[in-house]
């Protein structure tokens, strides 16, 4: 399967050659086959199976961190705080100052930890593939941000929210002729695509930069068509793995800060009386 | 050409997009969202801040109470020093007090000692003055007797008559004494 969106994500991917003995990764990665109620709405194939089981270890984690809290806290505790002290000061605090920031804290936690979890899958031994890498998580996360951001716009300052995210004040009339089009396209079209876009697109890359390099890796190593000389290939793409591996950890944790980030920045403009 | 959102395979059998979302893979995104949403409003979050109030209420009340304890101590260590001037003053007092009642014992002791010095001088003062009287007497007497008998002896006659003689004796002595007077 070869298609235009692969080849431009990854120009050297090699094509996939039947009767060869190297398989290159194809975005059929992405559509395993059904394990359990297939052709129901409830479908779980591989990918949603290693989201919720990502979904049911952080609960587990976060259920078990935060249900004896102490006052003086002890070492896991201390972890437990200081990722939930992240989003609350760091993001919710910092972007929507303290009554705000609170007020959209569950929500915004809710994000990134849900983003952080499924995106890390992807690195994790047996999980190995984002939860977050299907269209549906970004999907959903995105349009929670849109309708959140439209909602407290709404919600703060009324019709006003419409009028100063079309019509930017201190702008000449005629101006509006073009810039509330502009305004129209960027805050309420691309906002929560570039929001979705992002997330998918990083995971999906991420993963199949991974499969490629392990696949190669395993392509040099054991594949009887090798040359003895050409075995030594398999360590270059071995040292490729590791440092993507490495590399999509930081993509993960970074990946759901932007989201949330971005999410609580749109709130803000969204709240606030003057751009 | 193919765009991002059009099914991307010429292989008709099954047309499938990274950017199609399947129903089911929409149904457990929204299930995880709530779920996870549900945990973090109800359990997790109202958890943590609990505990991040606890905690600030606790630094607050720590921070009271040591205020409180240097308030106290301020007042205690005030109380002391009044205390310890208190005491210091007393000292002082005691000590002036001793010194005075130092100053008059001994004032006393010599007024006393003076006293007793001037008695003991008067007394022997009166003592010399009664021996000298009876020196005096006596004298008076064996000069008398001493001078008559030298007298006879010289005169050849007994001076029988006493009252001559004493009269005669009486002049003398007043002569000398006038005369020791003169001397003086």
């Amino acid at each position: 399967m070869e298609n235009e969106l692969l080849n431009a994500v990854l120009p050297l991917l090699p094509r996939a050659e039947d009767g060869g003995g190297f398989h290159a990764p194809t975005l059929d990665e992405f559509f395993p086959p059904a394990i359990l109620f297939e052709g129901t709405p409830f479908e779980i194939n591989r990918i949603i199976m290693v989201r919720l089981i990502a979904v049911a270890l952080l609960i587990l984690l976060l259920w078990i961190g935060t249900r004896r809290m102490r006052v003086v806290p002890g070492r896991g505790q201390s972890v437990v705080e200081l990722l939930f002290g992240f989003v609350r000061t760091n993001i919710g605090e910092e972007i929507l100052g303290r009554k705000d920031g609170r007020r959209f804290l569950p929500l915004l936690t809710t994000i990134f930890f849900l983003v952080l979890v499924t995106n890390i899958t992807g690195v994790i031994p047996l999980l190995n593939i984002a939860g977050s890498s299907i269209i549906g998580l970004p999907l959903v996360l995105a349009l929670v941000a849109y309708v959140t951001f439209i909602y407290a716009g709404i919600k703060d300052r009324g019709g006003a929210f419409f009028k100063t995210a079309l019509f930017p004040p201190g702008v000449p009339k005629p101006l509006y002729l073009l810039l509330t089009p502009i305004e129209l396209l960027s805050t309420f079209i691309l906002r929560p695509i570039s929001l979705m876009l992002r997330l998918l697109m990083n995971m999906v890359v991420g993963h199949l930069l991974l499969v490629l390099c392990f696949a190669a890796t395993d392509f040099f190593l054991f594949n009887a068509s090798v040359d003895g000389g050409l075995r030594l290939f398999s360590v270059g793409t071995f040292a490729f793995g590791i440092f993507f591996t490495l590399f999509e950890i930081l993509v993960a944790v970074l990946q759901a800060y932007i989201f949330t980030l971005l999410t609580a920045v749109y709130i803000q403009l969204a709240v606030a009386e003057e751009h | 050409m193919f765009t991002l959102i059009a099914p991307m395979a010429t292989e008709a059998a099954e047309e499938k997009s990274i950017l199609l979302p399947a129903p089911y893979d929409i149904v457990w995104s929204s299930v995880v969202f709530f779920l996870l949403l549900a945990f973090f409003f109800f359990y997790a979050l109202p958890r943590v801040r609990k505990v991040l109030d606890e905690r600030s209420a606790l630094i607050e009340g720590g921070i009271e109470k040591a205020e409180q304890a240097q308030a106290e101590a301020a007042v205690a260590l005030d109380k002391y020093t009044q205390q310890l001037a208190e005491a210091r003053a007393e000292a002082a007092r005691i000590r002036e007090q001793a010194r005075e009642d130092g100053k008059k014992i001994i004032a006393e002791f010599r007024e006393q000692a003076q006293a007793e010095a001037a008695r003991i001088s008067a007394t022997a003062q009166a003592q010399i003055e009664a021996e000298r009287q009876a020196a005096v007497t006596s004298l008076r007497a064996e000069v008398g007797s001493l001078a008559i008998d030298l007298a006879s002896g010289v005169v050849g006659e007994t001076l029988s008559d006493d009252a001559r003689a004493t009269a005669l004796v009486d002049r003398f002595l007043a002569d000398l004494e006038a005369s020791e007077k003169a001397g003086k």
